[in-house]
């Protein structure tokens, strides 16, 4: 049944949008203990570690986000035997490949600290998990602060195509909405006005904090 | 019950998979192409320009970055039909996308264009050279080598990104892959296989910009 586009429709949108952040925060999580692995394989003194990292981050980069999400949203219930919910394999596949970019980003971070910060601190006997505890990690965050953030804003757009495994979010929600109403381009510019809503104060903070961290150091 | 793989009916369907291959690198090339337009100009309005253009052109390019692909898509598709302008899939792809790639263009080039010292502009005029030489040999040129590496990556990027026009039956490799699920009913296999022609298709983009950075940027 059609029916118009009314003021509660943007509310439902507005509700939409938390799923939206809700996977957002799950797949950063997921993608942050996963980027984590894969920066400090980037860096240790092993090569074929380094080579691993490097290895899952080229994988990861170069196969399309909604590929991960249908590969997942298939290939779980094979490996696990049961049907898997759109948001488990929304989860894995977003954790998966967060993990590449945010593993990416903060090895960037870990080689910006200078060699002889490392060796200052196998020089007091620190061993490689301590050196980089101790010594860089303190140091990179700093760095790391404002590309994680604008990485934050990449996240939130992407989580858009969890719709396409029917996962009801800000943008699925969109499509049923103008499914009813059949206000295609009145809806979709709610969406893209939410969307922008989240994101560009992320975008213009992340801005901000790559100044004031410039003028810091 | 085990779950038994079966490659062979995938493998069958190979004609329609290089069909696919084919529109995606056409979407991929003629985005590349208008990508990399509008973001030359739109970088050069937006650090040469009057105030009139640069707050436009900066609108322009926060407003897409700020949005969603699927959703510009659906608005060049869904949206724009309703205010009488109609598009076939394969063009509103094309538009959605080259709007898109314009904008992070615009941004990487600008960084470029910025990172080129003053002094060296003056060198190019007080040559004799006119304006436009400036900005095309003293200017853009040296800031498209500075700014090869980010724009190379946000072109492999869009070229993994072109699977989103699938969702509005664009017939990609991607829009193929749900057709043939629905020929086959082999959904794993078809995806994994799918995404490993993706991967070889970055590879191969990848490849190829190294050598045209071999080929364009060798010290003379």
């Amino acid at each position: 049944m059609i029916r118009e586009f009314s003021i509660i429709d943007v509310y439902y949108l507005l509700l939409a949008a938390r799923w939206t952040l809700a996977l957002t925060g799950l797949a950063f999580l997921g993608g942050g203990l996963v980027g984590l692995l894969i920066a400090v394989l980037r860096v240790s003194p092993t090569a074929p570690l380094r080579a691993l990292g490097a290895g899952y981050i080229n994988v990861v980069q170069g196969i399309p986000l909604l590929a991960w999400l249908f590969v997942f949203f298939f290939g779980l219930p094979i490996l696990a035997g049961v049907r898997v919910s759109p948001w488990i394999a929304a989860m894995v596949a977003f954790s998966i490949y967060a993990g590449a970019f945010l593993g990416d980003i903060w090895r960037g971070c870990l080689q910006a600290i200078p060699r002889q910060q490392w060796e200052a601190g196998a020089s007091l006997g620190l061993s490689f998990a301590a050196q980089l505890r101790y010594v860089i990690v303190p140091q990179a965050v700093r760095v790391a602060i404002p590309p994680t953030v604008g990485f934050l804003v990449q996240l939130i757009k992407n989580t858009s195509l969890a719709a396409v495994i029917g996962f009801v979010e800000l943008t699925r929600e969109g499509q049923l909405t103008n499914s009813t109403t059949y206000r295609p381009f009145t809806v979709y510019i709610v969406v893209a006005a939410i969307y922008f809503a989240m994101c560009f104060p992320l975008t213009r903070w992340s801005r901000r904090l790559e100044g004031t961290l410039r003028v810091a150091r | 019950m085990r779950y038994a793989f079966n490659f062979r009916d995938i493998w069958a369907q190979w004609p329609s998979i290089a069909e696919g291959i084919g529109v995606t690198l056409v979407l991929t090339t003629v985005t590349m192409v208008a990508g990399l337009t509008i973001g030359t100009l739109g970088a050069a309005g937006r650090v040469y320009g009057r105030s009139w253009l640069r707050m436009p052109l900066a609108a322009y390019v926060e407003v897409v970055r700020n949005t969603p692909l699927l959703v510009q898509l659906f608005i060049v598709f869904f949206g724009l039909p309703s205010l009488g302008v109609r598009f076939d899939a394969m063009t509103a792809a094309l538009i959605a996308l080259s709007v898109n790639l314009g904008a992070y263009t615009t941004e990487i080039i600008r960084a470029g264009l910025e990172a080129v010292p003053r002094a060296q502009i003056e060198a190019g005029y007080s040559l004799g050279l006119s304006g436009t030489q400036v900005f095309r040999h003293v200017v853009l040129a040296p800031a498209i080598r500075i700014v090869y590496p980010a724009l190379t990556s946000q072109f492999v990027l869009m070229m993994l990104a072109t699977s989103i026009v699938s969702q509005i039956s664009a017939p990609d490799l991607f829009h193929i892959a749900s057709i043939i699920q629905s020929r086959t009913f082999r959904d794993f296999e078809i995806y994994a296989v799918i995404a490993l022609v993706y991967l070889a298709l970055a590879l191969i983009l990848k490849l190829l910009f190294a050598a045209i950075a071999q080929i364009a940027f060798a010290r003379r």
